[in-house]
């Protein structure tokens, strides 16, 4: 029951990481957050602009990795293209559930807010806007509430 | 250089966002998402005897080294790869935010409010703090963010991931229109 809903960013890796083999996936984020910071869609106004409908950046980078993301996992899935460990890769079954739309409206509320989503918020705090660790807080303190009310709150 | 340092094109970015989820799904057999990392900050650090956070964060960790690399990235991106030129912002936007009061333009973040003496007004700590918590709460109640669901479980056909992408957005559009104009008048 416990991992219905969280799928997302599960590592399905049979075989053991080490902190070295580890180390690749900084190398991972380093690549993304750079992507995230000179596409300026860590920004606020960004975000703004996005929900305003002023401008088409933000659709066209969310609308393009869309894209791109399905048709790579297309591929893989079609040609069972193995991990380098020489594994399937394990896709995730998410079944809806009520807490896609009662988180989503909240977690949408949290975003138009802060202009920033969890990756921009760690990106952020990097590119000179310290003030994001307490949104960093916020946010741990956020899930971490959920984490205790999830028994109470309908799913 | 010179390409780099100036705002990278959408079509650029969002191939290269795209990318990272087969790249993450090959490297180690992991699906892209971010918001996850909450999580297991929450199970690292907060004693808790909630049965949501006693699971082995260790093997989850490969996360926590993925987001230290979006904070180290984001270092490169405004130092090295800084844009030498002032911050563009639609025009119809920036006025609609100085209606509200907004007063600083020139850089990604309003730093009027995004800074640690904004922190201290009402509108920065709603913006700041009430926001970053329901990013935390609504991410993991949803099962996942805009990474999580909106590319990651939508490349991957799930009917859950694209209900909660239009509930992000209808919740930032709510937000953004009615909600907005009554925190700048506070």
């Amino acid at each position: 029951m416990e991992n219905i809903i969280i799928e997302e960013g599960k590592n399905n890796q049979t075989a053991g990481e080490t902190f070295v083999s580890n180390l690749k996936y900084i190398l991972v984020g380093v690549f993304f957050g750079i992507v995230f910071v000179k596409s300026e869609v860590v920004s606020w106004f960004r975000i703004q602009e996005m929900f305003r409908l002023d401008s088409f950046h933000m659709y066209g980078v969310i609308g393009t990795a869309v894209v791109v993301a399905t048709i790579s996992t297309v591929i893989i899935k079609f040609f069972k293209i193995k991990t380098l460990q020489g594994e399937d890769v394990v896709f995730s079954k998410s079944r809806f559930q009520k807490g896609n739309v009662i988180g989503g409206l909240l977690f949408g509320f949290g975003w138009a807010l802060t202009g920033a989503c969890p990756g921009p918020i760690y990106g952020l705090i990097g590119s000179g806007f310290p003030v994001f660790i307490v949104a960093l807080a916020s946010a741990v303190l956020g899930t971490f509430a959920y984490g205790v009310l999830k028994d109470k709150i309908p799913h | 250089m010179d390409f780099l340092q100036h705002p990278w094109h959408w079509s650029i970015a969002g191939t290269l966002i795209g990318l990272t989820v087969p790249l993450l799904y090959l490297i180690g057999n992991k699906p892209f998402g971010i918001s996850s990392s909450f999580r297991h900050i929450c199970a690292a650090c907060i004693p808790s005897k909630a049965a949501f956070f006693d699971y082995d964060w260790k093997r989850e960790s490969w996360n926590l080294y993925f987001v230290f690399g979006i904070f180290l990235g984001g270092i490169i991106a405004s130092t090295v790869l800084a844009n030498p030129e002032p911050f563009k912002i639609a025009a119809s936007t920036h006025d609609q935010l100085s209606k509200l009061g907004v007063t600083q333009f020139s850089q990604i973040e309003p730093t009027d409010i995004f800074s640690f003496s904004g922190l201290l007004t009402i509108k920065g700590f709603i913006l700041i703090v009430v926001g970053g918590f329901l990013v935390g709460f609504g991410t993991r109640y949803a099962g996942g963010c805009t990474s999580g669901h909106s590319i990651t479980g939508i490349s991957n056909f799930q009917v859950s991931s694209i209900v909660a992408t239009v509930c992000f957005m209808a919740g930032g559009f709510f937000v953004t229109w009615f909600i907005l104009p009554l925190i700048f008048k506070l």
